[in-house]
């Protein structure tokens, strides 16, 4: 084989990268560099003429590799590989070294050192540039179905969108109904309609499309497979009632003499039987046994809801099934969990019944709530007349969660106006800053100013029933800095509502690791991009929806259920997704079946052949990330485009003396 | 009758074992004295130095030297033998990664004559006598060789052109030097002899997933006979060694110390070794990291128990801020 022609291009990025390295000094120099045939700085090596100068010089000078040192290969790595494959080069024979982000962004101050710095990664580049190898991206075909996870808005958006563009759609639900946090809600804000009445037509579309298998009461066990070819292992839960007999008829949940407190649905204020519909709209409307709770498991007697079943639909010998399904693509949907306020105890949820937390009040004031929508105390009865209201409860605190919960000032309006208008009481709010930001929230906020709700500005320090004065007597005393005032605040009132933060599920990073989708340090899962792409993941086919992402609010959660949707329709409409062709391969004439490697992978791309005894590889989950390629003892795992060879090639690069008169006595390769 | 080869043998900073190693070939000992001319082998024939040293350059066919270069002696004969030798072999683990005499550069040499000579609780001397390289006595001075600050590998010190793992090599492994040599079909200079897999490949034991929750010493318990060792706590090299050896150690229960060195390719082999255990402990956090690594005594000597000198691992401190001294022979 001929020697390498490198050419290397040196970008000023305007003043970006220009105004603290010499660029022009570092493209002299780096034409002193093994193999380099040409160096040349360029304004923009992004722009057009930037690209086309690599084009023009491939071919005039007949290069064989390019370097572009310029920003991170985040930014454009694939603009400047795609410049190498339009004129007939491999595109993997192209390296970047940054020297925006890692030498004029953080050293803007120190010129010579900076320069030095773009030197040594420039040298890095040239070094690690000549060992690379042609690559070829593979093609998979994408399965048209699709798994979505949760049946919360969220999830219910996005299979709908995906449904009825005539494509098929599992639903996998843990709860014995869909409809998720929304279902539990009275009204919406800032609109005031009504939850139920947007969700639940939803909902029945789900449970009725054609295009739909909607999997309640389970849960996904395990994912194998990649992109466009997901094999999905499901355990449907018994509910113990044959779904093709079952009329929802009720007679089973109204005979049962088992009343079990309801501290899923009803926030642990109402109560159900041990056989029992979630709410009146389920969907599915049928019911499920509690087999804690319900008589016949535990002393083998009852058998009530069976006596008088109509349609003989009672299974009490039934077992969970588990199913396996094959999709295309995953969307996760998996919503969030309520901070918890006993966390909090100088706020007294547990101990001061007349505390309430946020979700607790929407089933308060909720019409087919245990109170019938009656806002009242734990008593039953008394009716408040005089209400607090904690914004920020278990938010923006680094005790607890750093984050905005992003919800909880409008639906801290939002109770402020229901208890009002159901109540007549006086409402206090305690908040720290208000952030109505969304359409139509800011002018929410000032009707509530207008109807007389008092707004305190400081976090509450205490919710203390300890009275200092005879009008507090019987009183929930808030003490709060009223940090607009600069005065230290007592206020008496008979009830108290916390707006309880949104937390990521407690569960969220095991069903990260099943899905291959990593959580951050607020535990939310994490999306592939922030800005540029915030429903998709580092898992080719899974993507993110709703509040599993982060505390959203619904127009967003359903915004992003149709996001990934829509994202999901592309790859189907075009059948087949491309593959990066970076990933690691075992030489197995070489592998002796140590099988450390096994269980290393976060894609579960390793498997061990048993009869060959060796790990292979297989390719379309590989994502290349190179744990294995470190953890293998033999050194026989090789990351394609992170060879061995290439890794210390570019460390033999960074290392050579950038200030020597003549560092190229030092052998290049 | 055409001359038979002539092949010496030396043995420098090492046990005796790869000595005994040779005289292990049993009745093959005759092949290879039916063989070989043996013109040099201090530990069973009566040789001098100055016999070497008479010898015309490249004289020797072949020179099988195992162990460290530890002091001038050991040095001297390295060179010596190289310019005589055609063929110039390091034999054993010592010769080929430095082995025990390299964990020595764990510390240097003042740390350790300190100790030995000094403050060591077993030692009386009140004069703080060290060794000397000269000494006069009535009947003359006496020269010892010099010891060095930090133990040196063979090609370290002088170029070689194969290298024989094991500590020491197994008699299969010797065999199948010396046949290729009698042969001429070796491999291009600079290889070791032996294979391209690990202690795994030859090993019998059944292999699962790897999830180490502590290590156990070998007197701690006893292991499965027919489960992999690592997958019981035990430590084992054996993932990140070369096979040839047959896998001897893992199969009576004992995990492999790693003596046939880093697999083919291998820049590291206590890195590599590292890189295996660390990625089969099965911790959560790093805490629980911490005390399933506190369960596992002298890392640096089991990972890099046979090639510390030719490890990217220099000296085990700096003093005072100070770097201790890292050259060579001083």
């Amino acid at each position: 084989m001929s020697e390498p022609r490198v050419g290397v291009y040196v970008c000023h990025c305007g003043h970006n990268i220009a105004s603290a390295v010499d660029v022009e000094h570092v493209a002299e120099w780096a034409y002193k560099l093994p193999f380099v045939t040409i160096a040349r700085d360029n304004k923009f090596m992004c722009a057009s003429t930037g690209q086309e100068q690599i084009e023009q010089d491939v071919k005039e000078h007949d290069l064989t590799h390019v370097v572009v040192a310029s920003c991170s290969p985040h930014m454009h790595e694939k603009t400047f590989r795609n410049a190498c494959a339009r004129c007939g080069m491999n595109p993997y024979l192209f390296e970047m070294a940054n020297i925006r982000e890692h030498a004029s962004w953080v050293h803007p101050n120190d010129r010579d050192g900076a320069t030095n710095k773009a030197k040594a990664l420039v040298s890095a580049a040239v070094h690690r540039v000549i060992h690379h190898q042609p690559l070829e991206p593979m093609q998979v075909n994408i399965r048209p179905e699709t798994l979505v996870v949760g049946g919360g808005i969220a999830g219910i958006q996005a299979a709908l969108e995906i449904a009825d563009a005539g494509h098929h759609v599992y639903m996998v639900e843990r709860e014995p109904s869909i409809g998720g946090h929304m279902a539990m809600f009275d009204k919406t804000f800032p609109t005031l309609d009504c939850s139920a009445c947007i969700l639940t037509p939803k909902m029945f579309d789900v449970g009725s499309h054609p295009h739909i298998t909607l999997l309640t009461y389970s849960e996904v066990e395990q994912v194998d497979g990649y992109v466009g070819n997901f094999s999905v292992r499901v355990r449907k839960k018994a509910r113990r009632v044959d779904e093709d007999l079952c009329t929802g008829c009720g007679s089973c949940w109204e005979k049962c003499p088992i009343k079990v407190l309801d501290t899923v649905f009803e926030a642990g204020l109402g109560y159900r039987k041990a056989i029992y519909r979630p709410f009146p709209q389920a969907v599915p409307k049928y019911p499920v046994i509690d087999t804690e709770n319900c008589t016949y498991y535990k002393t083998g007697k009852c058998r009530m809801c069976e006596k008088v079943c109509q349609t003989n639909a009672i299974r009490f010998d039934a077992e969970d099934e588990i199913l396996n399904i094959e999709v295309g693509n995953i969307v996760l949907a998996t919503g969030y969990k309520l901070f918890d306020c006993r966390r909090i105890p100088q706020y007294g949820y547990g101990r001061l019944e007349n505390v309430f937390t946020s979700l607790e009040f929407e089933r308060l004031t909720n019409a087919a709530g245990p109170t019938d929508g009656k806002v009242v105390l734990r008593d039953g009865e008394t009716v408040p007349e005089t209400v607090a209201i904690i914004h920020c409860v278990g938010s923006r605190d680094k005790h607890y969660n750093s984050h905005c919960s992003a919800i909880c000032c409008m639906s801290s309006l939002k109770f402020a106006h229901l208890v009002k208008e159901k109540t007549g009481a006086k409402v206090y709010n305690f908040y720290i800053d208000m952030r109505p930001i969304s359409k139509g929230y800011e002018e929410f906020y000032h009707r509530l100013l207008h109807e007389g709700t008092t707004f305190i500005r400081g976090k509450v320090s205490e919710i203390t029933d300890a009275a200092h004065s005879p009008e507090e007597e019987g009183k929930l005393v808030v003490i709060c800095e009223d940090t607009l005032v600069g005065k230290q605040r007592r206020v008496p009132v008979d009830m108290v509502l916390l707006a309880a933060g949104l937390e990521p599920r407690a569960d969220s990073s095991e069903v990260g690791h099943l899905f291959g989708v990593s959580c951050g340090d607020t535990g939310f899962f994490i999306e592939r991009h922030p800005k540029l792409d915030p429903v998709a993941t580092m898992t080719e086919g899974v993507f993110i929806a709703g509040a599993c992402q982060g505390a959203k609010d619904i127009p967003d959660s359903v915004a992003q259920g149709a996001a990934a949707a829509a994202r999901i329709l592309s790859t189907i409409s075009k059948g087949q997704v491309i593959l990066e062709p970076i990933r690691a391969s075992i030489d197995e004439s070489r592998c002796s079946g140590c099988r450390i490697c096994n269980n290393m992978c976060p894609y579960n791309a390793i498997d061990f052949v048993e009869d060959l005894a060796v790990s292979r590889v297989n390719p379309a989950l590989c994502k290349g990330c190179g744990t294995c390629v470190a953890a293998c003892p033999s050194q026989i795992i090789t990351g394609a485009h992170f060879t061995f060879d290439q890794l210390m090639a570019e460390i033999d690069g960074i290392m050579v003396d950038v200030t020597a008169d003549d560092p190229f006595a030092v052998e290049a390769v | 009758m055409t001359q038979k080869p002539k092949l010496a043998l030396y043995w420098a900073s090492s046990c005796g074992g790869c000595e005994i190693a040779v005289l292990g070939l049993h009745e093959k000992i005759l092949d290879v004295a039916a063989a070989f001319d043996i013109v040099f082998w201090p530990c069973v024939m009566d040789f001098k130095y100055a016999d070497v040293e008479a010898m015309e350059d490249g004289e020797i066919d072949v020179c099988f030297f195992n162990g460290a270069i530890r002091n001038d002696e050991n040095a001297h004969l390295a060179h010596l033998l190289r310019r005589k030798s055609k063929v110039l072999v390091a034999f054993g683990a010592c010769a080929f990664g430095g082995s025990m005499p390299g964990l020595a550069n764990f510390y240097d040499r003042d740390t350790m004559f300190n100790w030995i000579y000094m403050d060591s609780p077993t030692t009386i001397n009140p004069d703080k006598v060290l060794p000397q390289k000269r000494y006069d006595t009535p009947e003359g001075e006496l020269v010892l060789p010099g010891f060095w600050n930090t133990v040196k590998t063979l090609a370290q010190v002088v170029p070689v052109d194969y290298f024989l793992p094991g500590c020491p090599p197994e008699a299969q492994s010797i065999e199948a030097a010396v046949t290729a040599i009698v042969a001429g079909e070796l491999p291009p200079p600079g290889s070791v002899i032996g294979s391209d897999v690990t202690v795994c490949d030859e090993c019998k034991r059944t292999k699962t997933e790897k999830k180490i929750k502590r290590f156990y010493r070998p007197q701690e318990i006893i292991p499965d006979p027919d489960i992999c060792l690592l997958e019981q706590g035990l430590f084992c090299a054996g993932i990140g060694t070369r096979s040839g050896c047959g896998a001897k150690c893992p199969a009576v229960g004992m995990g492999c110390r790693g003596c046939y060195g880093p697999n083919e390719g291998v820049l590291d082999h206590g890195a590599k070794i590292l890189t295996g255990i660390a990625s089969a402990i099965d911790a959560e956090t790093a805490e629980e990291v911490e005390i399933i690594l506190d369960t596992l005594p002298d890392p640096a000597g089991y990972f890099y128990r046979f090639h510390l000198p030719d490890s990217l691992l220099r000296r085990k401190a700096r003093k005072n801020g100070k770097k201790q001294m890292d050259g060579g022979p001083q």
